[in-house]
């Protein structure tokens, strides 16, 4: 009974956080640029903001357009509810391993882009047109990152995953460090930050995730943001989980989940600071070199392989 | 009743399909002879699901029919292999039958349908539950050429003949080849008959000149890249409902026989290492380039045949990783594999026999297969729509549906692997998963694009504004598969366990008992600790948190406001100002710009002033490398010879005299040095020889009487 309470608490954790660890980067970009940032909280006022407001859509949207916030909203929340974050062995990490994740949050973006198509205007085409092609060059470098971790755990479920590398001692393994770096280079990519796309860009020929949202309004669009607000938590604490799990509660006593809580914040804050620097040290790439991005990725992925192979495989 | 097993059953039902063939000669009114065909085959495909569900809850049986030559009566067999596809017939013959009956209604000369699509069925059954390759051989000349006249029923266009000419073509090339395989299985057993071919054992070469003409034969009547030319061209022309079985049931008729030939006469312990490679080669670079040409299409049918390719392909990767497993002597892996490319097999008939379902519709309401000129159709045909959407969710391998099941269980497959004999090998295992990861998500891509085009968005042409939405025929038809689609998606532990008998024929290992220990809900292919899914558990999150979503933000009583969408500032939006097909798949071509070769031409007119344009024009046309690299030098070889030989027909009389004395002569020596050679050998035979023969009698009263007319 207790492993399904915190599996609800957990999930909730990261709907409601989710707002946060986005006005997180966005404030630490603001004070990296000598701004003062419009707060932690800014995301969440504009999700309440446009929960009250009117609905509007174009005139020939169809019961797609409508029904897609739902979907993907779902979706990505449903995907996030299986990442443990605190307690390493919850009941819900069942029902889906890390490809059914992906899959989860393949549908997600399936339905996006298809909402971005109805309305009939060139912003929305170009963006799922963009969405999905990048979405597909980034799935393999995904997989074999996958791949490189599911290799010495023999397991592509989470739970597993987490507790062998938890109980392995702590030593270099190359493989970890390219697939880690594959990883992070297709989370920025999947979630639409700079060098890939610009999630506060508006109205330019480069972007992507807004240009599919463009005609949202209300409740709709409150959904749609708050589901990319999920994504960029349920990676960064992904990422956490498969390289840095250290410190996630193996039993359910509260002096452990306490202690998992606190680190999984400590961890989180880690690599959103590091996102925020990246993201102002960085330059939008330019359309097509986003390809070359990704396949960088699947190469420096697919090099942790045969560094697994030549370097591990045997010992 | 305790004695009719599955092959009675299956007998009766190509009874049935015989029936449906002969209805032309009774019945003469046209809507009788729809009506009476539909009901047939929609009885066939009844008699099927039975005799492939008996079959696989184990009721096996053979029997020898007394048709076929004196000393070579035919035999037919129902195993767990055969039972599995007759399932699949079945399954996807039911709604097309249903089907058919509403979209055959305006169908003016239905003869030839009548007669060939029955025979078509016929075929694929005969090939299914055949037990000697000639019966094999002869069913599947019956498939062959009754699809042959379904692909050219509207035979009026040149580009439908010309269609149906190729695949005729490319059909006897791999009917030769699999006859070739049969023959060599046939040297070393001495029989016809499957049992005979099964027991006798191989030699490694004679083993591997079987497997090669095997795959090369069925590789080409499946599609395999680069065997495919016909494909994309033969399966578009043919109508909605003759789409949905070539593409949905053919091409995995072809997977029956190489898995019958490879797996189960030749057999796994003759597996040599390479054979799993080549295969896993093949279905890798299938599935690539079906799904990359699949993005390029704007034709919609002509985009669900390269679609095929590319799931073809998903098949054959997952039949290389479990021919390579059972290699190096994992079988309860290889049957893992082994089930995941018959799970898609059975997704694939599912999916795409909706899909050529939905675009025979599409078709039928708007008069053309050109994508450019649809758009905004969901508001016109919303049933058509959602069940098309069912499809596009499955083909894409998304959950909860069925197809993301098997690509799933495709990947645990090649992820959880343990290494194999080379480090080669054990890494181009992964490499090959990611390539199908790749085409997944390609094929989601491909997959937005058909239906954001067709469906969604504002309509291209008047076609497209005034189409209909199709009657309750059609409708039902689609709605079986769509609902089978769910259900394979979230029930695959009763599925996989339906599918068991297959691994414990080909491979004696059962997967019942890892499947099935965390009861029906979990999908867990080795243990829950390594992996696990279950598509009930997420479909209830999801309809859970939706609909709390749902209530809590949705108000009651009021409607949404609409207002015009926004474009910039401009007054008004066109039809014209929307993405289409050809440039949502505009950054893959540019991408992907090596294997497409894209020949581009853009006019831009700019009458009045140089910095007016008055009107933009943007030809693209992608090529089939394999098509034009492969097919076109040896169609042009062949060409050039037939001209060479062309010259010698141009002569006069006296030529064509020498022609004629010279070959007489020939035929005269040859004829003596025979003669020669039998009078050596014996000397009874010659002079049996010299005596007139029995049928001359008949020849020289023939004679007679046309010298007593002259």
């Amino acid at each position: 009974m207790s492993s399904i309470l915190i599996q609800i608490i957990q999930a909730l954790l990261l709907l409601l956080l989710a707002p946060l660890a986005t006005g997180f980067v966005s404030t630490c970009k603001a004070r990296l640029q000598n701004r003062r940032g419009a707060g932690l909280l800014q995301p969440w006022r504009n999700l309440r903001k446009l929960f009250v407001k009117e609905v509007v859509i174009a005139s020939h949207a169809s019961w797609l357009f409508r029904t897609a916030p739902y979907v993907v909203f779902t979706a990505t929340a449903i995907a996030a509810s299986v990442v443990p974050a605190m307690l390493v062995d919850t009941p819900l990490s069942l029902t889906a391993d890390v490809i059914a994740l992906v899959a989860l949050l393949a549908l997600a973006r399936f339905f996006l882009a298809l909402a971005g198509m109805d309305i009939g205007t060139a912003f929305g085409g170009m963006g799922a047109s963009r969405e999905m092609t990048f979405a597909a060059l980034a799935e393999p470098a995904m997989l074999m990152s996958i791949f490189v971790l599911s290799l010495s755990a023999h397991s592509t479920n989470l739970t597993t995953m987490i507790t062998h590398t938890i109980h392995t001692s702590f030593a270099l393994h190359p493989s970890l460090a390219f697939a880690m770096v594959a990883m992070l280079m297709v989370a920025v990519a999947e979630n639409g930050r700079i060098p890939v796309d610009n999630p506060t860009t508006h109205l330019e020929l480069t972007m992507i995730h807004e240009a599919m949202i463009l005609e949202y309004s209300g409740r709709h669009l409150a959904l749609m943001e708050w589901a990319s607000m999920i994504k960029l938590m349920l990676f960064a604490t992904l990422i956490i989980d498969l390289f840095m799990p250290w410190g996630m509660a193996m039993q359910a006593t509260p002096a452990a989940l306490a202690i998992a809580l606190g680190l999984w914040l400590l961890k989180l804050a880690g690599l959103l600071l590091a996102l925020a620097l990246a993201e102002t040290a960085l330059a939008k790439l330019r359309l097509f070199e986003v390809p070359e991005y990704l396949s960088g990725a699947f190469i420096i992925a697919f090099l942790g392989l045969l560094s697994y192979y030549m370097l591990e495989a045997g010992v | 009743m305790n004695n009719i097993g599955a092959i009675d059953i299956a007998l009766a039902a190509s009874v049935t399909a015989i029936l449906a063939t002969c209805s032309p000669l009774v019945v003469r009114r046209q809507q009788h002879l729809r009506a009476i065909m539909c009901l047939l085959l929609a009885i066939t495909a009844a008699l099927a699901v039975a005799a492939g569900i008996s079959g696989l809850l184990g009721s096996h049986g053979q029997t020898t029919l007394p048709l076929g030559l004196p000393w070579m009566p035919m035999h037919v067999r129902i195993d767990a292999l055969a039972a599995f596809f007759l399932l699949l017939i079945g399954a996807l013959l039911l709604p097309a039958a249903i089907y058919s009956q509403g979209y055959l209604r305006h169908v003016k000369q239905l003869i030839p349908m009548v007669v060939f699509l029955p025979l078509f069925v016929l075929g694929m059954i005969g090939v299914v539950i055949s037990d000697d390759a000639y019966t094999f051989m002869l069913f599947w000349e019956v498939m062959s050429l009754a699809s042959y006249f379904l692909v050219t029923f509207d035979h009026h266009q040149a580009e439908n003949r010309k269609a149906g000419f190729i695949y005729l073509l490319m059909a006897h090339l791999a009917g030769l080849l699999i006859l070739g395989s049969f023959a060599v299985l046939y040297a070393a057993s001495g029989s016809l008959e499957f049992q005979a071919m099964r027991d006798a054992p191989l030699s490694p070469v004679w083993a591997t000149g079987a497997f090669l003409l095997a795959a090369f034969g069925f590789g080409t009547k499946a599609g395999v890249v680069p065997l495919h030319g016909w494909l994309p061209d033969a399966h578009p022309v043919a109508p909605g409902n003759i789409s949905a079985l070539m593409s949905g049931i053919m091409l995995k008729i072809a997977i029956f026989g190489f898995i019958r030939i490879i797996w189960d006469l030749i057999g796994a312990g003759d597996f040599q290492w390479w054979w799993g490679v080549l295969i896993l080669a093949a279905g890798s670079s299938s599935a690539i380039t079906g799904v990359l040409l699949a993005l390029q299409q704007s034709d919609l049918k002509r985009l669900l045949a390269y679609s095929s390719i590319e799931n073809i392909g998903i098949i054959l990767i997952g039949l290389g990783l479990a021919m390579l497993l059972a290699r190096y002597d994992q079988p309860a892996m290889a049957a893992l594999g082994l089930v995941a490319a018959l799970y898609h097999t059975i997704n694939h008939t599912l999916f795409k026999g909706l899909l050529f379902m939905g675009a025979g519709a599409v078709v039928h309401s708007t008069g053309t297969r050109n994508m450019e000129a649809m758009g905004g159709l969901i508001h016109r045909m919303p049933w058509t729509a959602a069940l098309f959407l069912v499809a596009c969710v499955s083909i894409s391998a998304l959950p909860p549906f069925n197809g993301f099941v098997s690509e799933w269980l495709t990947f645990q497959t090649a992820l959880l692997a343990p290494q194999l004999g080379s480090a080669m090998l054990t890494a181009m295992v992964p490499f090959s998963a990611a390539m199908l990861a790749l085409a997944g998500a390609l094929a989601a891509a491909c997959f937005v694009k058909a239906f954001g085009v067709v469906f969604l968005g504002l309509p291209r042409s008047d076609m497209a504004i005034h189409a209909h939405e199709i009657d309750h025929w059609m409708k039902a038809g689609m709605i079986i598969p769509a609902l089978l689609c769910l259900l394979l998606g979230l029930l695959p532990v009763s599925i996989i366990e339906l599918l068991d008998g297959i691994p414990q024929l080909l491979l004696h290992v059962s997967l019942t008992e890892s499947v099935q220990t965390h009861g029906w809900l979990w999908l867990t292919p080795v243990h829950a600790s390594q992996a696990s899914y279950s598509a009930p558990v997420a479909l209830t999150g999801m309809l859970i948190i939706g609909g709390a979503a749902f209530l809590f933000l949705h108000p009651k009583g009021h409607a949404v406001r609409r207002s015009t969408a926004w474009s910039c500032g401009t007054p008004e939006t066109n039809n014209r100002m929307q993405y289409s097909a050809s440039s949502f798949s505009q950054p893959m071509r540019r991408i992907f710009s090596a294997i497409y070769q894209p020949e581009e031409q853009l006019h831009t007119e700019r009458r009045a002033h140089p910095l007016l344009t008055t009107r933009v024009s943007y030809l693209v046309h992608v090529h089939d490398l394999a098509v034009d690299k492969l097919y076109q030098p040896i169609a042009n070889y062949v060409l050039l010879q037939a001209k060479r030989l062309d010259r010698r027909h141009q002569q006069d009389i006296r030529s064509y005299l020498a022609y004629t004395f010279y070959t007489i002569l020939f035929l005269l020596a040859l004829l003596s040095v025979q003669q020669s050679a039998m009078e050596q050998r014996n000397q009874p035979a010659a002079t049996s020889q010299s005596q007139p023969p029995a049928t001359l009698p008949g020849l020289t009263s023939g004679q007679t009487g046309t010298e007593v007319r002259r």
